[in-house]
């Protein structure tokens, strides 16, 4: 493609050339002009070519895709310019790929953006209450994500223990709905609260705090198969309004984190999230939510747990200086009510923590932590952390954590944690 | 049942969020930029025929912009959505394009425009990129709106997308588009001629974003601050950078005003060199408020610099 271009606009310029040197002194400023505008056109050209090898990429191996394949093509021939008729006549040539020499880039360019997140943890200290093992390659995280058509994209998180896999997330995002709607289908963390939406390695501290695993299933969280509609409500005073609801099979944690189990095909478990975010000013902004979710547990269809949660997040960030300072303030307030035998037992958790980032590389945090247990709401735990993250790179990070866990039986804890994160491939951004 | 409570407060919440939803109409399109510089020159084509709002600051890195959800509120009314693209802003735009639920903006969509197309794009790697060389861009440059030919191409682009979406105002737009050409040339020999004596001078930048910028004027960079891309400045590659600096004689050194100052500073005052805080978006300063304004002070400065480092 690129010599057919080179040669276009070397007989192009070598005709213009001759007649320059029969031009007058008078003619230069048309000649140059001339010359500009051929140069624009090489430049328009370049600038095709490498959205066509784009477009060709992600239309070959799909002849269902036909029709999305001429409408994308469509706004690329109207960026060049209008008195370009011999470069979109040429760009239908050169819509048509040639491969030489068998395999292509264009095949690859199809795949799906493909991320490891290697998340290996190391905990030295003495815990007869919940023991971690010493040294562990927690999660091996991989990512794939990609446009799936002009109508939905995918995104399958599958997290690999050192035995066994788990698909985190696998979702469907239809992003093309009327009224500003957004639908996932497949199996995700649902909305609720901030913690629970987290991957491992987007988390402020190397562990979750202690009231996700004492009420909202730890680890794997309320994660389960299901639709999840969201919607942008409108707000006045620049405050975005949205909300999510979501609908499960009923089935998440497991053992002694269990929160939700189905029975039979009704005991469906629902959640729902309200958020309200406004930018206090440039740097500093305030994210609330409300959080509701509801479905039965391990006792049986009759037996239901209901959990509450309010989130609130100060976020800042000089934009100045961003890469340097930022601030994250969070509190995470959850009320779990759970039907079971003798009595239904309510139990509150909580934690409260910050991080501010000292400079490009450094982070501090510290977290304070309490919470009841769900089947035990008499029985109260509490905890604090201190942190301490270098990041080498946007694409590692090296931690080390000191948790001091104080338990109902009252048995203390004292532990050191130390993590390193590291990142290969193109990982999707998270949300905010 | 009581499970159907929960299914039927879920059709209640649904059924709100429909009603809610109202189609909005708007005669005058609505553009939204990812950069300011891409704002400026949407606003020059598009003049009161189009709304436009930027995402990123100009004095913010927009590599590194957070994805915050107000951005969502603009994003969601957009009919177009102008983007630097070449991955600049692969870290924040892709999930609030996501989560916008807005059709006419996804990647595709009729309304997304990738300027970078229209654009000369420089430092495309020929070969193998591993992130071992920092936080390389695999499609080229991004930083390209600096060069007033880019700007004209890119403003061109701009001007045909408008027109396509609303073609009772095509010509509009392209009248706007012969009359700010018209400014650029003016405004690009001015330029040029205040440029013209210090062609091929050698300087230093701290991280690669004026490329086209040196390209267009004839500057010469020859150094980074960063060791590499998006990597922080190291104390062996500072020394190594400041021995090229004394060995050249180069003396003047452009850091983009979300950079710390603290190294920079120390290379001047270890080579007698200059730092200039040189803006590579419109709106880096107060005064900066377009894209003619982003080149008369970044000129400005720089001719200043050239001259007291003689």
């Amino acid at each position: 493609m690129k010599h057919l271009i080179f040669a276009v606009t070397l007989a192009t310029l070598t005709s213009t050339a001759m007649w320059g040197q029969q031009a007058t002194a008078g003619d230069t400023a048309a000649l140059e002009q001339k010359f500009r505008d051929m140069e624009d056109r090489i430049i328009a050209l370049e600038g095709q070519v490498r959205a066509l090898k784009a477009a060709a990429a992600q239309a070959q191996p799909a002849p269902v895709a036909t029709p999305e394949i001429a409408t994308e093509q469509a706004p690329l021939a109207s960026g060049t310019a209008p008195a370009e008729t011999s470069a979109t006549s040429s760009s239908s040539a050169l819509a048509r790929p040639i491969n030489l020499g068998g395999a292509s880039n264009a095949g690859k360019a199809l795949n799906p953006d493909l991320s490891v997140i290697g998340d290996f943890i190391g905990v030295a200290g003495h815990n007869s209450i919940s023991p971690s093992p010493a040294l562990e390659m927690h999660e091996s995280e991989i990512g794939l994500q990609a446009v799936i058509d002009p109508y939905a994209r995918g995104d399958f998180f599958l997290s690999f223990g050192e035995k066994g896999v788990n698909v985190e997330e696998g979702f469907i995002t239809f992003t093309a709905l009327p009224a500003g709607f957004t639908a996932r289908v497949g199996k995700m963390r649902s909305a609720f609260g901030k913690v629970n939406m987290m991957h491992n390695h987007v988390l402020p501290f190397v562990d979750r705090p202690l009231v996700s695993n004492s009420l909202t299933g730890g680890e794997d969280g309320i994660d389960d198969a299901g639709f999840s509609i969201e919607h942008i409500l409108p707000a006045p005073k620049g405050i975005f309004l949205d909300v999510t609801a979501q609908l499960f099979r009923g089935d998440s944690g497991s053992g002694d984190q269990l929160v939700f189990q189905s029975h039979r095909k009704s005991d469906v478990s629902t959640v729902e999230h309200l958020r309200a975010y406004k930018d206090l000013t440039e740097s500093t902004n305030l994210d609330i939510g409300l959080s509701y979710a509801r479905g039965h547990n391990e006792l049986g269809s009759a037996f239901l747990t209901q959990l509450y949660g309010v989130d609130a997040t100060v976020h800042w960030k000089p934009l100045r200086r961003a890469i340097y300072h930022s601030f994250v303030g969070r509190s995470e307030f959850i009320w779990s009510q759970r039907q079971q035998l003798p009595v239904e037992q309510r139990a509150f958790g909580f934690y409260t923590s910050g991080e501010y980032q000292l400079g490009r590389r450094w982070f501090v945090g510290g977290r304070y932590d309490l919470s009841d247990r769900s089947r035990f709401a008499n029985q109260t735990d509490k905890g604090g952390s201190a942190i301490l993250t270098y990041w080498p790179s946007e694409f590692s990070q090296i931690r080390t954590q000191y948790r001091y866990t104080k338990y109902a039986e009252n048995i203390g804890a004292h532990e050191v944690l130390f993590q390193v994160l590291f990142s290969l491939g193109a990982h999707g951004a998270h949300p905010f | 049942m009581k499970n159907l409570n929960g299914i039927r407060a879920l059709v209640a919440v649904a059924l709100g969020m429909a009603l809610s939803a109202i189609p909005a109409a708007a005669k005058k399109l609505n553009v939204v930029t990812s950069t300011s510089d891409l704002a400026s020159l949407a606003m020059e084509v598009g003049g009161d025929r189009i709304n436009i709002d930027s995402i990123a600051k100009g004095y913010q890195d927009p590599h590194f912009v957070e994805a915050k959800p107000s951005f969502l509120l603009k994003l969601k009314q957009a009919d177009v959505l102008l983007v630097v693209g070449l991955e600049l802003e692969i870290g924040w735009l892709p999930p609030l394009i996501t989560q916008s639920g807005n059709p006419r903006v996804q990647v595709g969509g009729q309304g997304y425009l990738d300027a970078s197309q229209f654009a000369e794009i420089m430092e495309i790697p020929s070969g193998p990129v591993s992130r071992a060389m920092g936080d390389v861009h695999p499609l080229g440059n991004p930083h390209y709106w600096l060069d007033p030919a880019n700007g004209r191409r890119i403003a061109r682009g701009i001007a045909n997308k408008l027109g396509e979406l609303d073609p009772s105002d095509a010509s509009y737009f392209q009248e706007r588009f012969k009359d700010f050409d018209r400014r650029l040339s003016d405004a690009e020999k001015k330029w040029d001629a205040e440029m013209l004596p210090y062609r091929g001078r050698k300087v230093v930048t701290y991280h690669n974003s004026a490329t086209n910028f040196a390209k267009h004027f004839g500057l010469n960079v020859v150094g980074y601050v960063e060791p590499r891309p998006g990597i922080p400045p190291t104390p062996g590659h500072t020394i190594e950078l400041m021995g090229l600096m004394k060995r050249d004689k180069i003396k003047v050194i452009l850091v983009e005003p979300y950079f710390d100052l603290k190294t920079p500073n120390s290379i001047a005052h270890e080579t007698g060199g200059r730092v200039i805080v040189f803006l590579p978006s419109v709106g880096g300063e107060k005064e900066v408020t377009d894209y003619f304004k982003l080149f008369d002070y970044d000129i400005a400065l720089l001719t200043k610099a050239f001259q007291e480092t003689n």
